[in-house]
């Protein structure tokens, strides 16, 4: 099956800095995916390359089977709702949707007015005096009433309060039930998403720490809990791929591994990870920024000494 | 119609309460034979979740041969649930009564006796399963 968006080896360096460094990846078509990552991970560069609003300074990018916005057809085809959901002010809802229809070669405006319609949000109302919740809705909307095959969200939710969160991705999963979206949604948190995204990217200081069906990536983790390693401290526990993360308690020992295999060793006890163990474990490996999880913990042992 | 919820604190697979919430009101009644399950659109808007997740539990519910789905119609009950028969929940409770008392008086507290039960449980429905 074609990927919806396929990255290669794809690099982007702001003056001395690399906001993206060696992503590849392959997101298949009609998936729901969350893109994780700490402040700065370079979630938005990776969207704004994905539409072709910047330029790679490396490697190659592949949206729908095209280049990013290489012709008009092409940007019918993606959608693309921006952090803080910008839209011009002094428009009105109704204004919104006629500039729309003037603009974009394909444009379902009725279905813009009826999800309007059935929010509530009045469409005489200018955009500036609509609340966060609103705002992102009519942003939304407008976005699907271009009938993307790919709608690419950044930070959809990070201004959102918990009811607002709710209805905007109840909208989204109706959409992309309804119309086979394939979806890729930024966010630093991973507890909003865990209900709504079946395909897990995770970012981390400009590289991809890891990708894939949660279901996959669920089933190829797991916790597990036993006797503190002392001596051998590194001695392989068959069935485990990769320690990824540790934390030590008195005599007690937790780890979330990515295993090949059965744990046979009956010390461990296995336990299923959630997605947030996984998002967790990963941001904290090697590459990762000074404030992760392992450091803080580093710390706080430190000054307990 | 009935209305779905997911306990997200449950640890139970999202899909699998789904599935879980058809055989219950199919055992109960309120969902009878020819009635149509939501809609997988109307599921996802109101719970807000991935439309796979419906898909997952109206196919297992089809591959026991409780529902069917027709393309571009919905999903639709095609059997009952047989309940338990009337007056046996009482009578298997006022059971479960007598002994929750015994083990109170041989000195176990509730969470010895959640664990005697997990235990048990679990070892029982393994057997049966084997």
């Amino acid at each position: 099956m074609a990927g919806a968006l396929e990255a290669q080896s794809l690099a982007k360096r702001y003056r001395k800095k690399w906001a993206l460094q060696d992503c590849s990846f392959v997101l298949p078509k009609g998936r729901i995916a969350a893109l994780v990552g700490p402040n700065g991970a370079g979630k938005t560069t990776l969207l704004h390359i994905a539409v072709g609003l910047l330029e790679p300074t490396a490697g190659s990018v592949h949206v729908l089977g095209g280049k990013p916005a290489e012709n008009e057809e092409m940007l019918s085809r993606v959608g693309f709702v921006a952090q803080d959901t910008p839209l011009y002010d002094n428009f009105t809802g109704a204004d919104l949707i006629s500039f729309g229809y003037h603009t974009n070669r394909t444009w379902d405006g009725e279905f813009a007015q009826e999800r309007l319609a059935a929010l509530q949000i009045p469409l005489d109302q200018r955009a500036s005096t609509l609340s966060g919740g609103q705002r992102a809705q009519l942003a939304l909307a407008l976005a699907l009433a271009k009938r993307p095959e790919l709608l690419l969200l950044d930070e959809p939710l990070a201004s959102l309060d918990p009811l607002a969160r709710r209805e905007f991705l109840g909208t989204l999963m109706e959409s992309a039930a309804e119309y086979e979206i394939t979806v890729l949604l930024s966010s630093h948190l991973i507890t909003d998403l865990e209900r709504v995204c079946d395909y897990l990217m995770i970012l981390s200081n400009g590289r991809l720490q890891l990708g894939g069906s949660i279901e996959d990536l669920v089933e190829q983790h797991r916790v597990l809990i036993g006797p503190r390693r002392t001596g051998v401290k590194h001695h392989a526990i068959s069935g485990v791929a990769q320690v990824l993360d540790e934390s030590v308690a008195g005599r007690q020992e937790t780890l979330v591994v990515r295993v090949d295999g059965p744990i046979i060793d009956p010390k461990w006890e296995e336990y299923e990870v959630t997605l947030e163990d996984i998002v967790l474990a990963y941001l904290g490996q090697k590459d990762a920024p000074a404030e992760t999880k392992k450091n803080v913990r580093a710390v706080a042992a430190r000054k307990a000494q | 119609m009935i209305d779905f919820r997911l306990d997200p604190r449950s640890g139970v697979a999202p899909y699998l309460q789904l599935a879980q919430q058809v055989r219950h009101a199919l055992r109960l009644g309120y969902l009878q034979p020819g009635d149509q399950l939501p809609r997988v659109k109307d599921v996802v808007s109101s719970l807000a979740i991935n439309p796979n997740t419906v898909l997952k539990a109206y196919r297992e519910l089809e591959r026991d041969g409780l529902v069917e789905g027709r393309p571009g119609v919905g999903t639709f009950v095609m059997r009952g649930l047989d309940g338990p028969p009337p007056g046996a929940q009482a009578t298997l409770q006022r059971a479960l009564e007598r002994w929750l008392r015994s083990a109170f008086d041989a000195g176990l507290d509730a969470d010895a006796v959640r664990s005697l039960f997990e235990t048990t449980f679990q070892d029982r429905t393994t057997e049966e399963i084997a």
